[in-house]
């Protein structure tokens, strides 16, 4: 990065189970982070591995702060997905209406995916990162310009990929929201990991007055 | 009105030479057209998504090419194709393809330069998701090609535009032969000093009608594209 340090000494375990969800303030390096995470930038120095191993897996699906609707139907969007993952094309008619209904997108199929509203670009973008049924899922703030009723789509749907045994590690501003998704916390700020730990301890008993000062709602410093 | 010898005469009564005239310029320009897309769209979006050494030196050329005169083009493509010319034993000069080839080399540099802006701005939007999806080199460059397909055809129907209305080169390697290689430019440029106007006034209004289609039709393209893409 030119010199520029943005995350530093960021040493972090994710386990399997409940999603891991990363926060702190904007500028934090949590979407680095997950760039990091997701293969599409290399670490300047350290390393990331899977399972103890640097073998990527092969399932691993990235939805964007700010998704890009490639230029076609919502449908054309979710199909190419589905085809970048190899899915066999005698099942795409079916998933498509699966993961449309999912995020609650049904009947837009063949709406140009860049005439949807910002929140619906949003729930299909979460849809084409689900295409290939990914074993990793990372997701950069999901539910960013939602409304509480599609928030709660997006939390259901977040909350039923992982009880399906898929790890999902994602970023959120929503406090409430990592309360209610986290299985582990990960505090960052200015690129350093203040603090990580589960989510039932962290919000009731955190153990740095940083994630104290974080948690109050103060401004870090 | 058997024997009307003016312009809208020889239009309307479709007069046999003008409209082999009219028949071989949109031959030559719409071949010359087609061979610059097969060559300049995948060279544009190879140079839009490539990084090597010289990659802006190939983009400044590929821009400067657009700018060359239709008449150098002309030139060149004369010396090469003469008797004595490194390629004059093919025997194409003051054929119609030599006047295919030139224009050929005219309008691949607008296709290829025109086809990498737009591909690279593109990519700048798709990078991040395709690379994230895994999408192979050939796939990306197909699926971006493919998504800019509307400002492509508009690509193509400027290359066209400036293929059918230049005289430049064609009527150097073409020597606007009666019956052969006279196409409505060359036609016009040289028939109208012989005092055959009115055969240059009915191909300029065949032109600027072409022109008129050839605007609306890039119109229609971008309005659909826009309905599609958003
Ligand atoms: N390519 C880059 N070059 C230089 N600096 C960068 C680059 N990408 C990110 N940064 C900087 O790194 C820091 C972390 O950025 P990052 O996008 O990871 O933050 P974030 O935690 O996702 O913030 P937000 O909540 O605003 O999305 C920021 O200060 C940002 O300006
Ligand atoms: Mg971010």
């Amino acid at each position: 990065m030119r010199g520029v340090t943005i995350l530093d000494r960021l040493s972090l375990t994710v386990g399997a189970g409940a999603p891991t969800v990363l926060i702190g303030p904007n500028g934090a390096g949590k979407t680095t982070a997950l760039r990091l995470m997701a293969g599409l930038m290399a670490p300047t120095s350290g390393r990331i591995t899977w399972g103890g191993r640097p073998d990527v897996p092969a399932r691993r699906a990235i939805m964007f702060q700010k998704p890009a609707m490639l230029r076609r139907s919502a449908g054309g969007n979710l199909r190419y997905a589905l085809n970048a993952a190899g899915i066999p094309r005698r099942d795409y008619a079916g998933r498509i209406h699966e993961l449309l209904a999912l995020v609650g997108l049904d009947g837009l199929e063949r709406r140009p995916a860049r005439r949807l509203s910002g929140g619906e670009q949003q729930r299909l973008a979460l849809a084409r990162a689900l295409a290939g049924d990914p074993a990793v899922l990372l997701l950069d703030e999901p539910t960013a310009s939602l409304d509480p009723a599609a928030t709660k789509t997006i939390e259901d749907v977040i909350r039923a990929v992982a009880a399906k045994g898929a790890k999902v590690v994602m970023s959120t501003h929503d406090l409430g929201q990592a309360r209610r998704l986290g299985g582990d916390i990960v505090l960052l700020h200015r690129g350093r990991l203040l603090e990580t730990g589960p989510a039932a301890t962290f919000f009731t008993s955190p153990q740095t007055e940083a994630a104290r000062i974080f948690l109050a709602g103060d401004l870090l410093v | 009105m058997p024997g009307d010898t003016s312009a809208f005469g020889l239009l309307l009564a479709g007069d046999p030479a003008l409209l082999a005239i009219v028949r071989l310029s949109l031959a030559v320009s719409l071949s010359a057209t087609a061979l610059a897309a097969v060559i300049g769209i995948p060279l544009g979006a190879a140079v839009a998504l490539t990084r090597f050494r010289g990659r802006e030196g190939m983009i400044v050329f590929l821009n400067a090419m657009m700018g060359v005169p239709p008449v150098v083009i002309g030139l060149t493509v004369f010396l090469l194709l003469s008797r004595s010319g490194p390629l004059g034993s093919f025997g194409l000069l003051f054929t119609p393809q030599a006047m295919i080839v030139a224009q050929t080399i005219m309008v691949t540099p607008i296709i290829a330069a025109l086809t990498r802006q737009t591909v690279e701005d593109l990519w700048a939007e798709y990078r991040d998701e395709l690379t994230a999806m895994n999408v192979g080199p050939l796939r990306k460059i197909a699926t971006l090609v493919w998504d800019a397909r509307f400002s492509l055809v508009t690509t193509l129907l400027a290359g066209f535009g400036r293929a059918a209305s230049e005289v430049g080169s064609i009527i150097i390697v073409g020597g606007n032969i009666e019956g052969f290689t006279r196409t409505m430019t060359t036609a016009i440029a040289l028939e109208t000093s012989k005092g055959d106007l009115s055969l240059a006034i009915g191909l300029g209004i065949v032109l600027i009608g072409i022109v008129v289609i050839i605007n609306a039709l890039a119109w229609v393209v971008r309005r659909a594209g826009e309905a599609y893409a958003g």
